[in-house]
């Protein structure tokens, strides 16, 4: 344990840092899903976090993001320790996530899903509820911004449609939008690009970069290196359980351990089954 | 006709009221926060007793007794939910058939000098039947009766405008997104527990209101009044009416009731007399009231496969959750 | 009540049968307006009791005791037990108050009123609730128990009882495992055990027979409530809060369905009631209870081998495991289910069979023990095998133990006590996995 606060201390606060995860340690029975020595994200930056299926990607994102909670380690992010913090207060700190599979609230029309990511709404306080004067005007403003965002993703149109109608491609377009309602200063994506097709591909690409350009650091779990390569400023690859090489998306692609640790997941699988996979493990639980 | 006239009035009785009451603080539960909570009448019974005890045994005030029914029915739901709110949504619901049940034999067999056993409390209604403005029957009611069936009519109209102002805004938003998909609500910023710990305690409140009602009906409160069966009927008399709608409830009470009176009149007319039309070997004047609930469990079961979404709702709303 | 026979009590059951004992669930829940529709009151009220003395030897019906009732009006009516200990009385049907007298001063040397009991024990007959007073009489040299002498008979009742729930909970746990469901309606398959054997019994058939029939014919109705019921709805897709609703629905009708067939009556086999107590130590058992254990021991062994050994109970716990990924691998997971559903009826039939021994035989007799298998699934860790087993007998022994320091009455409270404990300190139970936790 000293060593560990040793280390973190040594490294001291780097305001370009925006998130620091230090000795990060998950296991499942005797086996260890991640064991993370050090991860950094910069601040106003890409980065991507990639890997074979089974690195335990979306696992760490689990453990950042208040989802799961870690045997051992701490994080910080933007100088507040996040071990331990629930998922609620890690998303009002300004950190959201989104999901593999894309969750969005089916039965709520599409305004109402962005609507209800806004913070501060005092109507959601029970003793304010009642009152419509304690809480329409800022419905109003959440309202407004909603819409901005949603003509953005080019989902203004179905703003009255419930959510659960939408294709699978604006689903994730949606939960993109959705994060955003709630102001982040970072959003962690998990996997944005799975089972979507080439164009709607382009198309995410395309929003995560101006995410970046309105100045929010982006986490992304990708499994394909080549939409990497497009879009991201830093790159992290994780191999069971472990971060075994950070860098740009060059250097991380001559890196022999990465390679090989490519290797033998292009044989094996492709990204279907690695959907397929994941949801089967979230249904059981 | 006189079955008829009968069911109708039935529809609209002291019981169809507390009932109701019942329904509508199960609608906030499970309805919009998809919390089941099969102790219902445990609910019911906290307030009804707090009452009586408040009243009897404490000598308090009208009101002072009320707000003391009203606090054990939050404390109730305070700790059933801080440990089951957390996790999976079977625990809610064992922890409440559970505590419902200790409750009645509690009340029936703890603190004999309080609670009287399975007599129960009785003798507080006094103050209350004082103001009452009825002195006519009307309508084959006794004016007792129409005075509590005012009142517990009146709470059904005020309690249902309240519920309809929370849920129209951000805060019942919320309380539907929560049934939806938890983990989604958790992400963007909401703490789940402490919204479904808040369902909880209102839909709570809500059924220890229909406890008072029940308590002033009948001038008595006993542990049988009670018992899992209340509860079982107040969920089918929801999911009748449409869970998740401000009526539903409502609805689904006068529906209920209005019905379970009309086979009971039928089945009584068919099985009294010296030569019943359904022959003594089979069912006699006394089994009607088993046969009216397993009717009523039919009516549930085949509710909950074929019309989730109640009588008068929308199916294709339902279907989008799939 | 046989489950605490060291306590050298004699009880005193009168029970007040209304004419219409159909009525209970009726006048509790409808209250004033079912009573205003129906038009048939009863003219008089039936007083039938027994008087029973149980003590270290075995238990002897009393003749001679005199019981008064006096009526609402005043009028007194008198009943003296015959030498079989039963008694019979009528009084008019008239609302208000009615109080049941014993005469301690009838009753043979020996045997008294235990101390604190109530006597006489006023009731109110409002509507046609059927009314069941107990008198506790105990031997007069019933002190020289003392509290610490009763543990050791406590803890083998606990112990006695955790064993038989554990054979209702043990299907109960293999139902929720393979197909998430919690099924509310699992207590009606124990009363399905100890209605069917009863009826057997009556009929002549020996005990032991009728409890192996019964527990045949509850895997009959296990297999066809899965294969016709829930196999159906879960090829709708119907979501497991739905589920769980429905099975609630199949509880209410079947408790109800019970009720009709047995009219609310209390009954008891027609053998083994009160076996011969024979003493080992501090404890009073009975060659029954042997049987009884070991009937469940044998049948909670083969169920937890058969898991880990059979080619079906691998399979049904890789489907309790991940039902997608067994089927996949080639297992009929519908089979599979339908099959638990079978083993689970059986098991709890045995349950209720066992149960019938020692407890009324009545149309909620499983329904009753429904939080203790809830209880005892949720310590033990749902869906765990070996979980609802520990889970079982220590709900059982923290219930019996728990009757040393509170009434009998509220003993369910100390599952429900240990059940609340286990959810905030240890949610997954104590042999559940670790889940997450929102």
């Amino acid at each position: 344990m000293p060593e560990r606060i040793a280390s973190a201390a040594a490294a001291g606060p780097d305001p370009a840092v925006i998130l620091r995860a230090d000795n990060v340690r998950r296991r499942f029975g005797g086996f260890t899903a991640v064991d993370v020595d050090r991860l950094a994200v910069r601040r106003g930056e890409i980065t991507a976090l990639i890997g074979p299926n089974g690195a335990g990607k979306s696992t760490l994102f689990n453990l950042l993001t208040g989802f799961d909670r870690p045997d051992a380690g701490q994080w910080m992010f933007d100088g507040h320790s996040l071990a331990g913090v629930p998922p609620h207060k890690v998303a009002r700190l300004g950190m959201v996530r989104t999901f593999q599979l894309t969750r969005v609230l089916a039965r709520l029309t599409v305004l109402e899903n962005m609507r209800i990511a806004a913070p501060g709404q005092l109507g959601e306080r029970l003793w304010a509820a009642p009152f419509s004067l304690a809480w329409r005007r800022r419905e109003k403003e959440n309202t407004a911004r909603a819409r901005a965002l949603l003509a953005r993703f080019l989902l203004d149109g179905k703003r009255d449609e419930p959510a659960g109608a939408l294709s699978g491609g604006q689903r994730k377009l949606l939960e993109m939008a959705r994060a955003l309602m709630v102001e982040p200063r970072m959003v962690m994506l998990d996997e944005p690009m799975a089972g979507v097709n080439p164009a709607l591909k382009q198309s995410l690409l395309g929003h995560i970069v101006s995410l970046r350009d309105d100045g929010v650091s982006v986490l992304f779990v990708e499994h394909d290196m080549d939409m990497v390569h497009e879009i991201s400023d830093h790159v992290v690859v994780m191999a069971q359980g472990r971060v075994i090489a950070q860098g740009t998306a060059r250097e991380v692609t001559q890196d022999e351990r990465v390679v090989s640790a490519y290797l033998g997941e292009r044989f094996g699988g492709d990204l279907e089954e690695s959907a397929t996979t994941s949801s089967g493990g979230r249904d059981g639980r | 006709m006189d079955i008829l006239t009968s069911a109708l009035r039935a529809g609209f009785s002291v019981d169809a009221a507390y009932f109701c009451l019942a329904a509508i603080g199960l609608n906030v539960q499970f309805g919009y926060a998809g919390l089941i909570n099969f102790g219902q009448a445990g609910f019911l019974a906290v307030g009804a007793y707090g009452f009586a005890v408040g009243s009897v045994s404490l000598g308090l005030p009208f009101s002072a007794a009320i707000g003391l029914g009203l606090l054990c029915s939050v404390a109730l739901g305070l700790v059933l939910g801080l440990p089951t709110l957390r996790l999976r949504a079977d625990y809610l619901a064992i922890a409440t058939i559970a505590a419902a049940e200790v409750l009645r034999l509690f009340f029936g067999a703890a603190f004999q000098d309080v609670f009287h056993g399975r007599d129960g409390i009785s003798g507080f209604s006094a103050a209350f039947q004082a103001a009452n403005p009825f002195d006519h029957p009307f309508l084959g009611y006794r004016p007792s009766d129409l005075w509590v069936m005012t009142v517990g009519w009146g709470l059904v109209v005020i309690v249902s405008v309240f519920v309809w102002s929370i849920m129209r805004g951000p805060w019942g938003r919320v309380l539907k997104a929560i049934r939806e998909d938890e983990e989604a609500v958790r992400s963007l910023g909401k703490n789940v527990y402490a919204f479904k710990m808040q369902a909880l305690a209102i839909g709570g409140l809500i059924g220890a209101l229909g406890g008072f009602v029940v308590a002033l009906g009948q001038n008595s409160v006993q542990p049988d009044n009670f018992s899992f069966d209340l509860t079982f009927i107040v969920c089918t008399m929801l999911v009748l009416g449409g869970a998740a709608r401000i009526m539903g409830p409502v609805i689904g009470a006068v529906v209920f009731w209005a019905f379970l009176s009309l086979v009971g009149g039928v089945l009584d007319a068919l099985t009294a007399g010296q030569d019943p039309t359904i022959p003594a070997w089979l069912m006699t004047g006394d089994q009607i009231g088993t046969i009216r609930f397993v009717l009523v469990g039919v009516a549930l079961v085949l509710l909950m496969i074929y019309r989730p979404q109640g009588i008068f709702g929308n199916r294709k709303e339902m279907a989008l959750h799939a | 009540m046989r489950l605490r026979p060291a306590l050298s009590l004699a009880l005193l059951v009168a029970v007040l049968v209304g004419a219409a004992p159909t009525a209970v669930a009726t006048a509790s829940i409808a209250g004033r307006t079912t009573l205003a529709t129906r038009g048939d009151d009863p003219e008089t009220v039936k007083v039938t009791g027994k008087l029973v003395n149980r003590d270290d030897t075995g238990s002897t019906p009393v003749g001679g005791g005199r019981v008064t009732v006096t009526d609402a009006s005043g009028a007194e009516h008198v009943a003296t037990s015959r030498p079989d200990g039963g008694f019979s009385v009528e009084v008019p049907f008239e609302a208000g108050p009615i109080s049941i007298k014993l005469d301690e001063g009838s009753l043979p040397r020996g045997v008294t009123l235990r101390e604190g009991s109530r006597n006489p024990i006023t009731r109110t007959i409002s509507g046609t609730l059927p009314l069941t007073v107990t008198f506790v009489l105990g031997k007069g040299d019933r002190r020289t128990m003392s509290w610490a002498d009763q543990v050791p008979q406590s803890l083998f009742n606990g112990l006695y009882f955790g064993l038989i729930i554990s054979l209702g909970a043990l299907g109960l746990s293999l139902i929720f495992g393979t197909t998430r469901l919690t099924n509310f309606a699992h207590g009606e398959m124990v009363t399905f055990g100890a209605l069917v054997t009863y009826g057997l019994n009556v009929a002549g058939i020996d005990i032991w027979p009728a409890g192996l029939l019964a527990a045949l014919l509850a895997a009959v109705f296990g297999f066809a409530q899965d294969r016709f019921f829930w196999r159906p709805i879960r090829r709708r897709g119907t979501g497991v809060l739905a589920m769980m609703i429905i099975s609630i629905g199949v509880q209410f009708i079947l408790r109800n369905v019970y009720q009709f067939f047995t009219g609310g009556r209390t009954e008891t086999y027609r053998q083994y009631t009160t076996p011969e107590g024979h003493q080992l130590g501090p404890i009073t058992y009975s060659v029954r209870d042997v049987v009884c254990v070991a009937i469940a021991l044998v049948l909670v062994l083969g169920v937890t081998i058969a898991l880990k050994r059979t080619r079906l109970g691998r399979a049904t716990r890789a489907v309790a495991d991940n039902a997608a990924l067994a089927a996949t691998t080639g297992i009929d997971v519908n089979r599979v289910i339908t099959t638990v559903w079978a083993v689970g009826a059986l098991l709890a039939a045995t349950c209720g069979m066992l149960l019938g021994f020692s407890q009324a035989v009545k149309f909620d007799l499983g329904a009753l023990q429904l939080l203790v298998m809830f209880a005892a699934i949720t310590v033990g860790g749902l869906g765990s095998v070996w979980g609802a087993v520990l889970g079982s007998l220590l709900v059982g022994t923290l219930i019996e133990m728990s009757t040393l320091v509170i009434p009998s009455e509220l003993k369910m409270a100390a599952a429900l006590f240990l059940l609340v404990g286990v959810l905030l300190f240890r949610p997954q139970g104590l042999l559940g996995r670790a889940q997450r936790i929102g």
